[in-house]
């Protein structure tokens, strides 16, 4: 079993990945040196960037990517003296850019305002996977930590020359290099100026020992914050290029439509309008939003729709869809041995809706052709893939085409694809201008793809003395992330099968982890129940890993796990692990006596990812997952009927809002003697479980759905 | 037709039923109101029409004639951010930062009309803008910072 992935490990719930072959990007020599115009640049082999290849936990090697050997990212100091970070990541409000600038900043010995990072533009950054799968602390930070250390020995040694001393006699003091009695001083600039040197990292680099943090380890400020609390950030739906048009698209009423007929001729008659039609895509433009509106009312078009499945029968539809078994692990011991050693044997099924990622600013690309070259500005978390996608569609070299990711307004795993990119790019080639293409809130919710819907069967044995004596798990389409847990079950059967989903899918925060966590999670307290034992006591019986303990104590104490309960009130708990890091979240539920409404009252959250870099922006990444997960545990589920998504508007589809936040309390534990792993995705899973065992205490009902209660539910 | 924007008065020339966020974003290249869901749906646009908090994705410009509207752009001075904005700034309460402008808004809305809210106040008030990014507890905290009902010195 991994713990850690390689960056191209890709698991197989990330199906909008596997619809399109993906491309490696070799990174072009010339367009470094295009760049690179003098001064000291350091950089990272992409193959630094992957972990060793292990195998997945499925037993299986993933994926089938080949090995990038070229650039993977590199730092840079120019003649001025200015510090440029190179990476190919997305900034969605992870706060990336600030953590691996802190990396930088740290190991340059530097205040953090002198790190210039350049991020996500596919002609100026080497080739990255893309920014999701919590990666880019544990495999990006170590390696722009390692360059910067390179380039400051680099730099020691040039000014240890220009100062006349030893090297070991340089001191880095503001930003200065300075020797021993500071009495001459040297600028990066000074340094720097009439330097061309280009090195790779040395293998045995040494970087900062997370005990000598200064700048990691601390509360540093979102770098750029001030542009969003005064409106100068620029995200791509408010980009303005000159003799850019707006464009639409031209949507069937329905998924899977095919078109009958089309009369664009009226639309066409509009001055100034473009229509772009390509089989069965259509696409307007116009030089202003309204004149495109009126454009597209005038067109007459006739869809022929498909009967659909629609959410009723979708769990039974996915099972008798399933195949045998996908990415399960081999068998551990013996299930028949198992259950004859329990004394009492359970089987349950659990099913998970599928949920939209509905992220505040809805896809959009501006795309402009200039002498044969395409360039897009598009809110996507995969860059380099989006250009392959646009290379592919339009059948021009990768070379020719420009991706750049303003840093956007979130993703949560929904913005992988160039759906929207393609999209405006085609527009802007029909039209011969620049066009920008925003899409609507219910394209959004219609035309991108879904959280996994999943049944999960779970069938397993214990002894009366809490032991679990076999565990036999089933996921049904979801996905296999975190299907394998840190218990120590002695016999295990665990297998993903996947199916033929009615609704696109693809990846969300967490993944499957939220699926597999909460089918697993709940049906621990309900063998905790069936043996008479406290849900944290049963775990703590099945538990053989320190951190998981770790987590799971911190959390029943600070929660105050074991008090009295009381009337019309209950309480809840889970634990997990994803992606290297470990989470145990509390929950208290309360229900009205008379309206029945359900209301999460407090919750307490316990998180550990080995070393901290930034406390408060953790903090605020594990607050924000738990937000979100409130959402997806309590009311958040797509309905569809014909093809329609029939819930698919904010006043349909209910948000975690101010009113539902209950008080969270976030403990996080700082294991500074192990790797920095990433937060992004794993405080997510504990929160749907937790709820649910609150709910089972306080009303006797025991909820195996999410979500946990209807789709339309008012909490009080 | 005429519309006052932050003090600067414009001549408008997008049709009437044209949202005031159209022509804030579009027409004048005010940007800081966003599109989120142009249903109402979420806040991302709000801003202040006569100091009050509205949608402008809902509001047509028809409706809007010798209207004041203040957006982010209008807030502080170039030394010196308004309070709210310096209070979400300090309590770190933009993540993505997509709902940040509709949520200041929002508060400097509700602090014009009670200036030391409760904190069930600033939910209730608050309760119609999104965060998908979940930043609720410390944009709270941020406005009770800039209100000076927070016990919490600013810094």
């Amino acid at each position: 079993m991994t713990e850690q992935l390689s960056e191209l490990d890709l698991e197989l719930e990330r199906y909008e990945l596997f619809a399109d072959p993906i491309y490696n990007f070799t990174f072009n020599r010339r367009q470094f040196l295009k760049v690179f115009s003098g001064g000291i640049a350091l950089l990272i082999p992409a193959a630094n960037l992957l972990a060793q290849q292990e195998q997945g936990e499925s037993g299986g090697p993933r994926g089938n990517q080949r090995v990038p050997n070229d650039i993977g990212a590199w730092i840079h100091i120019d003649e001025t003296g200015t510090v440029s970070v190179f990476t190919g990541k997305v900034e969605l409000g992870q706060n990336i850019r600030t953590s691996l600038a802190q990396a930088v900043a740290e190991e340059l010995r530097v205040p953090i305002n002198m790190i210039r990072m350049v991020m996500a533009d596919t002609d100026l950054t080497p080739f990255d996977a893309g920014t999701f799968g919590s990666r880019s602390i544990p495999f990006m930070s170590p390696q722009l930590r390692k360059a910067a250390a390179a380039a400051r020995e680099t730099l020691v040694m040039i000014a240890a020359e220009q100062l006349k001393v030893a090297p070991a006699e340089v001191r880095i003091v503001n930003a200065r290099f300075v020797n021993h009695d500071a009495s001459k001083s040297l600028s990066f600039a000074d340094v720097a100026k009439g330097q061309k040197l280009v090195k790779a990292i040395p293998a045995d680099i040494a970087i900062m020992q997370v005990k000598d943090w200064t700048i990691a380890g601390t509360s540093v400020p979102k770098v750029g914050a001030r542009d969003f609390v005064t409106g100068k950030h620029e995200y791509t739906s408010d980009m303005k290029r000159p003799g850019m048009l707006y464009a639409r698209v031209v949507r069937p009423p329905a998924l899977n439509s095919t078109l009958l007929s089309l009369d664009t001729k009226p639309a066409e008659a509009i001055r100034g309008v473009t229509v772009v039609r390509d089989g069965d895509f259509i696409g307007l433009a116009a030089a202003d939003p309204q004149t495109v509106a009126r454009a597209e009312k005038a067109i007459a078009v006739h869809w022929k729709t498909p009967g659909q499945a629609g959410s009723a029968g979708l769990y039974e539809q996915l099972k008798r869809d399933s195949s045998p078994s996908r990415g399960g692990s081999r068998p551990v011991g013996s299930i028949e041995e198992g259950m004859a050693a329990a004394d009492k044997k359970l089987s349950q099924s659990y099913t998970i809706a599928y949920i939209a990622h509905a992220p505040l600013e809805p896809r959009a690309a501006v795309a402009e052709w200039k002498d044969g070259k395409l360039t897009v500005w598009t809110g996507t978390q995969r860059p380099f893939g989006v250009r392959s996608e646009l290379a592919e569609a339009f059948r021009i070299p990768e070379e020719s085409v420009r991706v750049i990711v303003p840093d956007t307004g979130s993703g949560y795993g929904g913005k992988h694809t160039g759906e929207c990119a393609i999209e405006a790019a085609r527009i802007a080639r029909a039209s011969g201008k620049p066009v920008k293409l925003v899409w609507t809130r219910e394209e959004e919710f219609t035309w991108a793809y879904f959280r996994p819907a999943g049944l999960i069967e779970v069938s397993t044995g214990v002894k009366n003395d809490g032991t679990v004596t076999a565990w036999e798990f089933h996921n049904y389409n979801s996905g296999s992330s975190a299907i394998q847990s840190k218990y120590a079950f002695p016999n295990q059967n665990i297998q993903f099968h996947n199916s033929k989903s009615p609704l696109r899918q693809g990846s969300y925060r967490g993944l499957a982890a939220t699926a597999n966590h909460f089918a697993r999670e709940v049906h621990l307290d309900e063998l905790a129940q069936l043996v008479g034992m406290d849900p944290v006591a049963f775990r703590l019986k099945n538990i053989k890993d320190d951190r998981l303990r770790a987590v799971l104590e911190a959390a029943a104490k600070s929660f105050g796990w074991g008090a009295k309960k009381q009337d019309g009130r209950g309480a809840g708990i889970a634990c997990g692990f994803e992606k290297g890091s470990y989470i145990a979240t509390a929950a208290e539920i309360s229900i009205d006596p008379k309206t029945k409404k359900v209301k999460l009252e407090r919750v307490v959250a316990s998180f550990e990812c080995g070393a901290i870099v930034n406390p408060v922006h953790l903090h605020n990444q594990v607050e924000g997952a738990v937000v979100q997960a409130i959402g997806g545990a309590l009311f958040e589920g797509i309905e569809f009927q014909n093809g329609q998504i029939v819930n698919g508007k904010f006043s349909k589809y209910r948000l975690p809002r101010f009113s539902d936040m209950p008080p969270v309390e976030i403990v996080l534990l700082d294991r500074k003697d192990l790797p920095s792993a990433g937060a992004g995705e794993t405080p997510i899973v504990g929160l749907a479980p937790a709820s649910g065992g609150a709910i089972f205490q306080a009303t006797g009902v025991r909820v195996r759905s999410l979500p946990l209660l209807s789709t339309t539910s008012v909490l009080a | 037709m005429k519309l006052t924007v932050n003090g600067a008065v414009h001549e408008v020339e997008s049709p009437p039923l044209t949202t005031l966020l159209a022509v804030l974003r579009e027409e004048l290249g005010i940007t800081s109101p966003k599109v989120g869901c142009e249903q109402g749906g979420c806040g991302a646009c709000t801003v202040l029409v006569g100091g009050e908090p509205r949608r402008a994705c809902l509001l047509p410009l028809a409706a809007l004639d010798g209207a004041e509207v203040t957006t982010v752009e209008g807030l502080g001075t170039p030394e010196q951010l308004g309070r709210v904005q310096q209070a979400f700034l300090d309590r770190y309460a933009a993540q993505c930062g997509y709902c940040t402008s509709g949520m200041i808004m929002a508060g400097v809305g509700l602090l014009k009309k009670n200036p030391k809210p409760s904190r069930d106040e600033i939910v209730k008030h608050m309760d119609r803008n999104v965060c998908r990014c979940g930043t609720y507890q410390r944009i709270v905290k941020a406005i009770e910072i800039a209100s000076g009902t927070s016990k919490e010195a600013r810094k």
